[in-house]
Protein backbone atom coordinates (compact mmCIF):
# COMPACT_ATOMS: atom_id res chain seq x y z
CA UNK A 1 0.00 0.00 0.00
CA UNK A 2 1.07 3.73 -0.72
CA UNK A 3 1.25 4.08 3.34
CA UNK A 4 2.89 6.72 5.26
CA UNK A 5 5.41 4.00 6.24
CA UNK A 6 7.34 4.31 3.00
CA UNK A 7 9.16 7.23 3.94
CA UNK A 8 12.32 6.89 1.25
CA UNK A 9 12.41 10.69 -0.47
CA UNK A 10 10.11 12.46 1.42
CA UNK A 11 10.62 16.06 2.86
CA UNK A 12 10.12 18.52 5.82
CA UNK A 13 10.49 15.67 9.19
CA UNK A 14 13.39 18.29 10.06
CA UNK A 15 16.82 17.16 10.96
CA UNK A 16 17.70 13.73 12.33
CA UNK A 17 18.93 14.07 15.80
CA UNK A 18 20.61 11.56 17.52
CA UNK A 19 20.68 11.00 21.11
CA UNK A 20 23.56 10.62 23.77
CA UNK A 21 24.10 7.81 25.10
CA UNK A 22 20.79 6.87 24.53
CA UNK A 23 18.98 3.93 26.72
CA UNK A 24 17.15 0.85 24.94
CA UNK A 25 13.92 1.83 26.19
CA UNK A 26 12.41 5.01 27.16
CA UNK A 27 9.97 3.95 29.45
CA UNK A 28 8.62 1.02 31.36
CA UNK A 29 5.60 0.65 28.92
CA UNK A 30 8.04 0.10 25.99
CA UNK A 31 10.14 -2.50 27.91
CA UNK A 32 6.70 -4.23 28.23
CA UNK A 33 5.11 -3.25 24.90
CA UNK A 34 8.37 -4.66 22.81
CA UNK A 35 8.04 -8.13 24.78
CA UNK A 36 4.65 -9.38 24.46
CA UNK A 37 4.90 -8.28 20.94
CA UNK A 38 7.86 -10.61 20.29
CA UNK A 39 6.23 -13.12 22.93
CA UNK A 40 2.79 -13.19 21.31
CA UNK A 41 3.80 -14.18 17.65
CA UNK A 42 3.91 -17.67 19.47
CA UNK A 43 0.21 -18.11 19.87
CA UNK A 44 -0.68 -15.43 17.28
CA UNK A 45 0.86 -17.97 14.28
CA UNK A 46 1.54 -14.59 12.31
CA UNK A 47 4.28 -14.18 9.93
CA UNK A 48 7.14 -11.05 10.20
CA UNK A 49 5.10 -9.64 6.82
CA UNK A 50 1.60 -9.89 8.54
CA UNK A 51 2.82 -7.69 11.46
CA UNK A 52 4.45 -5.34 8.95
CA UNK A 53 1.09 -5.11 7.21
CA UNK A 54 -0.50 -4.17 10.67
CA UNK A 55 1.15 -1.63 11.33
CA UNK A 56 1.86 0.16 8.58
CA UNK A 57 -1.74 -0.50 7.40
CA UNK A 58 -3.40 2.75 8.90
CA UNK A 59 -3.97 6.68 8.09
CA UNK A 60 -1.08 8.70 7.52
CA UNK A 61 -2.04 11.06 10.18
CA UNK A 62 -2.34 7.88 12.48
CA UNK A 63 0.95 6.57 11.48
CA UNK A 64 2.74 9.87 11.66
CA UNK A 65 1.72 11.09 15.01
CA UNK A 66 2.10 7.36 16.98
CA UNK A 67 5.55 6.96 18.35
CA UNK A 68 7.64 3.67 17.02
CA UNK A 69 6.23 1.14 20.26
CA UNK A 70 2.86 2.63 19.85
CA UNK A 71 2.49 1.71 16.08
CA UNK A 72 3.83 -2.00 17.37
CA UNK A 73 1.02 -2.18 20.12
CA UNK A 74 -1.69 -0.70 17.51
CA UNK A 75 -0.24 -3.31 15.51
CA UNK A 76 -0.63 -6.42 17.88
CA UNK A 77 -3.96 -5.11 19.18
CA UNK A 78 -5.12 -5.69 15.15
CA UNK A 79 -3.58 -8.86 15.03
CA UNK A 80 -4.98 -10.51 17.96
CA UNK A 81 -8.26 -8.61 17.06
CA UNK A 82 -8.24 -10.22 14.18
CA UNK A 83 -8.01 -13.95 15.32
CA UNK A 84 -10.23 -13.70 17.94
CA UNK A 85 -7.33 -13.82 20.35
CA UNK A 86 -7.83 -10.34 22.64
CA UNK A 87 -10.91 -8.39 21.34
CA UNK A 88 -11.70 -4.65 21.75
CA UNK A 89 -14.14 -4.76 24.77
CA UNK A 90 -11.79 -6.80 26.70
CA UNK A 91 -9.06 -4.01 26.20
CA UNK A 92 -11.53 -1.61 26.78
CA UNK A 93 -12.52 -3.44 30.31
CA UNK A 94 -9.19 -4.63 31.20
CA UNK A 95 -9.41 -8.16 31.62
CA UNK A 96 -10.46 -11.03 30.10
CA UNK A 97 -14.04 -11.35 28.27
CA UNK A 98 -13.96 -14.38 26.87
CA UNK A 99 -12.85 -17.86 26.96
CA UNK A 100 -9.13 -18.16 25.56
CA UNK A 101 -8.35 -19.95 22.73
CA UNK A 102 -6.05 -23.16 22.21
CA UNK A 103 -2.83 -21.95 21.44
CA UNK A 104 0.74 -22.55 22.38
CA UNK A 105 2.46 -20.35 24.67
CA UNK A 106 6.31 -18.80 24.48
CA UNK A 107 6.89 -20.27 27.85
CA UNK A 108 10.76 -18.98 29.38
CA UNK A 109 12.15 -22.04 28.25
CA UNK A 110 11.18 -21.49 24.86
CA UNK A 111 12.87 -17.98 24.58
CA UNK A 112 16.64 -18.10 23.94
CA UNK A 113 15.92 -20.65 21.50
CA UNK A 114 13.35 -19.17 19.81
CA UNK A 115 15.87 -16.09 19.51
CA UNK A 116 18.47 -18.58 18.41
CA UNK A 117 16.74 -19.73 15.65
CA UNK A 118 15.14 -16.30 14.24
CA UNK A 119 13.03 -16.87 11.26
CA UNK A 120 15.38 -17.54 8.07
CA UNK A 121 13.57 -16.64 4.46
CA UNK A 122 15.70 -18.46 2.72
CA UNK A 123 14.11 -20.97 0.82
CA UNK A 124 14.83 -24.03 -2.13
CA UNK A 125 14.57 -21.99 -5.31
CA UNK A 126 11.37 -23.06 -7.61
CA UNK A 127 13.13 -21.93 -10.69
CA UNK A 128 16.02 -20.83 -11.91
CA UNK A 129 17.12 -17.29 -11.80
CA UNK A 130 15.81 -14.85 -14.19
CA UNK A 131 18.61 -12.13 -13.62
CA UNK A 132 22.40 -12.18 -12.73
CA UNK A 133 24.73 -9.59 -11.22
CA UNK A 134 25.34 -6.82 -13.83
CA UNK A 135 22.02 -7.36 -15.47
CA UNK A 136 20.02 -3.55 -16.00
CA UNK A 137 16.30 -4.32 -14.39
CA UNK A 138 13.25 -2.09 -13.73
CA UNK A 139 11.32 -1.94 -11.03
CA UNK A 140 8.03 -2.39 -12.21
CA UNK A 141 5.88 0.67 -11.59
CA UNK A 142 3.13 -1.13 -9.34
CA UNK A 143 0.73 0.29 -6.33
CA UNK A 144 -0.76 -2.90 -4.92
CA UNK A 145 -3.45 -1.75 -2.03
CA UNK A 146 -1.86 -4.72 0.09
CA UNK A 147 1.35 -5.48 1.76
CA UNK A 148 5.05 -4.88 -0.96
CA UNK A 149 8.40 -4.03 0.09
CA UNK A 150 9.02 -2.07 -3.23
CA UNK A 151 9.28 1.53 -2.21
CA UNK A 152 7.77 4.11 -4.55
CA UNK A 153 10.99 6.06 -4.92
CA UNK A 154 12.09 3.37 -7.05
CA UNK A 155 8.89 2.49 -8.83
CA UNK A 156 9.67 2.68 -12.35
CA UNK A 157 13.74 3.19 -12.23
CA UNK A 158 16.34 1.44 -13.83
CA UNK A 159 19.37 0.10 -11.73
CA UNK A 160 21.50 -2.88 -12.03
CA UNK A 161 21.77 -6.19 -9.95
CA UNK A 162 24.57 -6.02 -7.58
CA UNK A 163 23.81 -9.35 -5.34
CA UNK A 164 21.70 -12.52 -5.55
CA UNK A 165 20.25 -13.48 -2.22
CA UNK A 166 18.73 -17.23 -3.64
CA UNK A 167 14.53 -17.60 -3.25
CA UNK A 168 13.24 -16.00 -0.05
CA UNK A 169 9.80 -15.97 1.23
CA UNK A 170 7.62 -13.34 -0.41
CA UNK A 171 6.35 -11.15 1.91
CA UNK A 172 3.74 -9.75 -0.51
CA UNK A 173 1.62 -12.78 -0.86
CA UNK A 174 3.23 -13.97 3.03
CA UNK A 175 0.91 -10.74 4.65
CA UNK A 176 -1.75 -11.75 2.79
CA UNK A 177 -2.50 -15.24 3.89
CA UNK A 178 -1.46 -16.65 0.58
CA UNK A 179 1.58 -18.64 1.23
CA UNK A 180 5.08 -18.04 1.13
CA UNK A 181 5.69 -18.15 -2.94
CA UNK A 182 9.32 -18.26 -2.88
CA UNK A 183 11.15 -15.87 -5.29
CA UNK A 184 14.32 -15.03 -6.32
CA UNK A 185 15.97 -11.62 -4.39
CA UNK A 186 18.25 -9.05 -5.64
CA UNK A 187 19.97 -6.44 -4.45
CA UNK A 188 19.58 -3.54 -7.15
CA UNK A 189 21.39 -0.53 -7.25
CA UNK A 190 20.64 2.74 -8.85
CA UNK A 191 22.07 5.60 -9.63
CA UNK A 192 21.22 9.32 -7.54
CA UNK A 193 20.50 11.28 -10.45
CA UNK A 194 18.28 7.89 -11.99
CA UNK A 195 15.91 8.41 -8.67
CA UNK A 196 16.50 12.15 -7.53
CA UNK A 197 17.47 13.73 -11.13
CA UNK A 198 20.10 16.44 -11.70
CA UNK A 199 20.03 17.68 -8.44
CA UNK A 200 21.25 14.47 -6.74
CA UNK A 201 24.20 14.60 -4.17
CA UNK A 202 27.20 13.34 -6.55
CA UNK A 203 28.53 10.23 -6.19
CA UNK A 204 25.49 9.10 -4.45
CA UNK A 205 24.06 5.04 -5.60
CA UNK A 206 20.92 3.45 -3.58
CA UNK A 207 20.15 0.08 -3.45
CA UNK A 208 17.00 -1.92 -2.07
CA UNK A 209 16.23 -5.64 -2.36
CA UNK A 210 13.48 -6.39 -4.28
CA UNK A 211 11.84 -9.51 -5.24
CA UNK A 212 12.05 -11.58 -9.02
CA UNK A 213 8.48 -10.36 -9.78
CA UNK A 214 8.97 -6.18 -8.57
CA UNK A 215 11.72 -6.31 -11.53
CA UNK A 216 11.58 -6.82 -15.32
CA UNK A 217 14.78 -6.76 -17.95
CA UNK A 218 15.58 -3.21 -18.91
CA UNK A 219 17.65 -2.27 -22.06
CA UNK B 1 6.75 8.70 13.63
CA UNK B 2 6.38 10.89 16.30
CA UNK B 3 9.94 11.47 17.37
CA UNK B 4 8.98 13.46 20.04
CA UNK B 5 6.36 11.49 21.70
CA UNK B 6 4.92 10.86 24.89
CA UNK B 7 7.52 8.54 25.87
CA UNK B 8 9.89 11.09 26.48
CA UNK B 9 7.36 13.23 27.86
CA UNK B 10 6.80 10.71 30.39
CA UNK B 11 10.36 9.44 30.76
CA UNK B 12 11.00 12.40 33.31
CA UNK B 13 7.91 11.17 35.28
CA UNK B 14 8.73 7.75 35.60
CA UNK B 15 7.70 7.80 39.27
CA UNK B 16 4.77 9.85 39.02
CA UNK B 17 1.80 7.12 39.02
CA UNK B 18 -0.56 9.03 39.47
CA UNK B 19 -0.29 10.49 36.06
CA UNK B 20 -0.19 7.25 34.19
CA UNK B 21 -0.62 8.23 30.20
CA UNK B 22 -3.01 6.37 28.14
CA UNK B 23 -1.15 4.59 26.63
CA UNK B 24 0.87 3.32 29.47
CA UNK B 25 -2.84 2.39 31.04
CA UNK B 26 -3.33 0.24 27.21
CA UNK B 27 -0.44 -1.65 27.83
CA UNK B 28 -0.52 -2.37 31.21
CA UNK B 29 -4.31 -3.94 30.39
CA UNK B 30 -2.99 -5.88 27.88
CA UNK B 31 -0.50 -7.40 29.16
CA UNK B 32 -2.81 -8.44 32.12
CA UNK B 33 -5.53 -9.74 30.02
CA UNK B 34 -2.81 -11.75 27.93
CA UNK B 35 -1.60 -13.38 31.57
CA UNK B 36 -4.82 -13.87 32.55
CA UNK B 37 -5.69 -15.65 29.78
CA UNK B 38 -2.28 -18.01 29.85
CA UNK B 39 -1.21 -16.50 25.86
CA UNK B 40 2.23 -14.94 27.68
CA UNK B 41 4.61 -16.46 30.30
CA UNK B 42 5.49 -13.34 32.57
CA UNK B 43 8.72 -14.96 32.95
CA UNK B 44 9.40 -15.10 29.48
CA UNK B 45 8.88 -11.68 29.10
CA UNK B 46 11.17 -10.83 31.22
CA UNK B 47 13.56 -12.93 29.55
CA UNK B 48 13.09 -10.98 26.55
CA UNK B 49 13.78 -7.68 27.97
CA UNK B 50 16.60 -8.51 29.58
CA UNK B 51 18.38 -10.38 26.46
CA UNK B 52 17.75 -7.00 24.09
CA UNK B 53 18.77 -4.74 26.97
CA UNK B 54 21.63 -6.45 28.97
CA UNK B 55 23.26 -8.91 26.46
CA UNK B 56 22.64 -7.72 22.65
CA UNK B 57 24.18 -4.62 21.49
CA UNK B 58 26.64 -2.82 19.53
CA UNK B 59 29.61 -4.51 21.55
CA UNK B 60 28.85 -7.59 19.74
CA UNK B 61 29.58 -5.96 16.06
CA UNK B 62 32.58 -4.14 17.38
CA UNK B 63 33.98 -7.16 18.01
CA UNK B 64 33.08 -8.54 14.63
CA UNK B 65 35.11 -5.61 12.96
CA UNK B 66 37.83 -5.67 15.64
CA UNK B 67 38.23 -9.47 13.91
CA UNK B 68 37.99 -8.39 10.76
CA UNK B 69 40.73 -5.40 10.94
CA UNK B 70 42.96 -8.00 13.13
CA UNK B 71 42.63 -10.97 11.02
CA UNK B 72 43.02 -10.88 7.18
CA UNK B 73 41.50 -14.35 6.89
CA UNK B 74 38.41 -13.56 8.75
CA UNK B 75 37.68 -9.84 6.74
CA UNK B 76 37.53 -12.90 3.84
CA UNK B 77 35.29 -14.84 5.38
CA UNK B 78 33.24 -11.88 6.67
CA UNK B 79 33.03 -9.92 3.42
CA UNK B 80 32.09 -13.88 1.49
CA UNK B 81 29.59 -15.03 4.01
CA UNK B 82 28.81 -12.62 6.87
CA UNK B 83 26.43 -14.42 8.83
CA UNK B 84 28.46 -17.54 8.61
CA UNK B 85 31.64 -15.16 9.81
CA UNK B 86 29.56 -13.42 12.58
CA UNK B 87 28.13 -16.82 14.01
CA UNK B 88 31.65 -17.79 14.25
CA UNK B 89 31.77 -15.90 17.35
CA UNK B 90 28.54 -16.89 18.65
CA UNK B 91 25.96 -14.02 17.09
CA UNK B 92 23.19 -15.38 15.86
CA UNK B 93 19.48 -15.18 15.09
CA UNK B 94 16.43 -13.26 15.34
CA UNK B 95 17.17 -10.08 12.59
CA UNK B 96 20.07 -11.18 11.52
CA UNK B 97 19.42 -14.73 9.83
CA UNK B 98 21.26 -13.62 6.45
CA UNK B 99 23.48 -10.99 7.31
CA UNK B 100 25.80 -9.21 4.43
CA UNK B 101 29.45 -6.89 5.41
CA UNK B 102 30.14 -4.10 3.49
CA UNK B 103 32.91 -2.71 3.52
CA UNK B 104 34.14 1.22 3.79
CA UNK B 105 37.06 2.25 1.73
CA UNK B 106 38.80 6.08 0.82
CA UNK B 107 36.45 5.39 -2.37
CA UNK B 108 33.17 3.87 -1.01
CA UNK B 109 31.09 5.24 2.10
CA UNK B 110 28.08 2.59 3.00
CA UNK B 111 25.38 3.57 4.91
CA UNK B 112 22.20 1.35 6.16
CA UNK B 113 18.80 2.23 6.25
CA UNK B 114 15.38 0.77 6.23
CA UNK B 115 12.69 3.31 4.62
CA UNK B 116 9.58 1.45 5.04
CA UNK B 117 10.02 0.17 9.04
CA UNK B 118 12.81 -0.33 11.07
CA UNK B 119 15.36 -3.49 9.40
CA UNK B 120 18.61 -3.46 11.72
CA UNK B 121 20.75 -6.28 12.45
CA UNK B 122 19.65 -7.15 15.93
CA UNK B 123 22.80 -10.01 16.87
CA UNK B 124 25.26 -7.45 16.15
CA UNK B 125 23.73 -4.06 17.26
CA UNK B 126 20.37 -4.89 19.31
CA UNK B 127 17.83 -2.49 19.08
CA UNK B 128 17.55 0.02 16.70
CA UNK B 129 17.96 3.89 18.32
CA UNK B 130 15.04 6.24 17.75
CA UNK B 131 16.49 7.92 15.25
CA UNK B 132 17.20 5.20 12.73
CA UNK B 133 13.65 4.18 13.25
CA UNK B 134 12.48 7.86 12.55
CA UNK B 135 10.79 9.45 9.63
CA UNK B 136 13.65 12.06 9.19
CA UNK B 137 16.41 9.59 8.76
CA UNK B 138 14.00 6.85 6.99
CA UNK B 139 12.91 9.65 4.55
CA UNK B 140 16.30 11.66 3.68
CA UNK B 141 19.15 9.27 3.60
CA UNK B 142 18.59 7.79 0.51
CA UNK B 143 18.04 11.46 -1.01
CA UNK B 144 20.12 13.00 0.49
CA UNK B 145 23.32 11.22 3.09
CA UNK B 146 25.75 13.94 2.95
CA UNK B 147 23.39 16.34 4.52
CA UNK B 148 22.09 13.49 7.02
CA UNK B 149 25.99 12.65 7.84
CA UNK B 150 26.48 16.23 8.40
CA UNK B 151 23.51 15.98 11.49
CA UNK B 152 25.90 13.67 12.95
CA UNK B 153 28.85 15.91 12.39
CA UNK B 154 30.11 13.45 10.09
CA UNK B 155 31.72 15.22 6.84
CA UNK B 156 33.60 12.99 4.06
CA UNK B 157 36.11 13.73 1.49
CA UNK B 158 34.04 15.15 -2.05
CA UNK B 159 35.89 12.19 -3.99
CA UNK B 160 34.10 9.46 -1.48
CA UNK B 161 31.26 7.92 -2.89
CA UNK B 162 27.92 7.12 -0.73
CA UNK B 163 26.33 4.05 -1.30
CA UNK B 164 22.98 3.69 0.18
CA UNK B 165 21.47 0.04 0.90
CA UNK B 166 17.61 0.33 1.55
CA UNK B 167 17.21 -2.82 4.01
CA UNK B 168 13.98 -3.32 2.40
CA UNK B 169 13.85 -7.69 2.48
CA UNK B 170 15.32 -10.07 5.37
CA UNK B 171 18.86 -9.28 4.20
CA UNK B 172 20.74 -7.28 6.82
CA UNK B 173 24.04 -5.04 6.31
CA UNK B 174 26.51 -4.23 8.99
CA UNK B 175 29.32 -1.72 7.45
CA UNK B 176 32.82 -2.35 8.42
CA UNK B 177 34.24 0.86 9.18
CA UNK B 178 37.87 1.79 8.26
CA UNK B 179 40.60 1.37 10.62
CA UNK B 180 42.04 4.66 11.83
CA UNK B 181 45.37 5.09 11.65
CA UNK B 182 47.69 4.68 14.55
CA UNK B 183 46.65 1.54 15.32
CA UNK B 184 49.30 -0.70 13.97
CA UNK B 185 49.93 -3.54 16.24
CA UNK B 186 46.30 -3.02 18.18
CA UNK B 187 44.90 -6.35 20.29
CA UNK B 188 41.40 -6.69 19.21
CA UNK B 189 40.27 -5.90 22.37
CA UNK B 190 41.78 -2.26 22.19
CA UNK B 191 40.35 -1.93 18.35
CA UNK B 192 36.68 -2.74 19.60
CA UNK B 193 36.80 -0.24 21.51
CA UNK B 194 36.81 2.39 18.47
CA UNK B 195 34.11 0.68 17.11
CA UNK B 196 31.01 2.94 17.40
CA UNK B 197 27.48 2.02 17.03
CA UNK B 198 27.02 4.34 14.27
CA UNK B 199 30.42 3.36 12.76
CA UNK B 200 28.54 0.04 12.06
CA UNK B 201 25.33 1.83 10.61
CA UNK B 202 27.56 4.28 8.25
CA UNK B 203 26.67 7.82 10.12
CA UNK B 204 29.47 7.75 11.97
CA UNK B 205 33.29 6.49 11.46
CA UNK B 206 35.45 4.63 13.97
CA UNK B 207 36.88 6.38 16.55
CA UNK B 208 40.54 7.90 16.57
CA UNK B 209 43.05 6.55 18.95
CA UNK B 210 43.57 10.40 20.44
CA UNK B 211 39.53 10.07 21.00
CA UNK B 212 39.70 7.20 23.73
CA UNK B 213 42.98 8.54 25.28
CA UNK B 214 42.85 8.96 29.18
Amino acid sequence: MNGAHDMGGMDGFGPVVPEPNEPMFHAQWERRAFAITLAMARPGGWTIDMSRFARENRSPADYLSKSYYQIWLAGLEQLMEERGLVTADEVAAGKPLHPRKDVPLLGAADVAPMLARGGPTERPAPAPARFAVGDRVLAKEMHPQGHTRLPRYVRGRTGVVELVHGAHVFPDSSAASTGEQPQWLYTVTFDGAELWGADAEPGLRVSVDAWESYLESAP
Amino acid sequence: MNNHSETHAHHHHDHDHSELSETELRVRALETILTEKGYVDPVALDLLIETYETKVGPRNGAQVVAKAWSDPAYRARLLEDATAAIAELGYVGRQGEHVVAVENTPAQHNVVVCTLCSCYPWPVLGLPPVWYKSAPYRSRVVKEPRAVLADFGVTLPEGTAIRVWDSTAEIRYLVIPMRPAGTEGWSETQLADLVTRDSMIGTGLARAPAEIAA
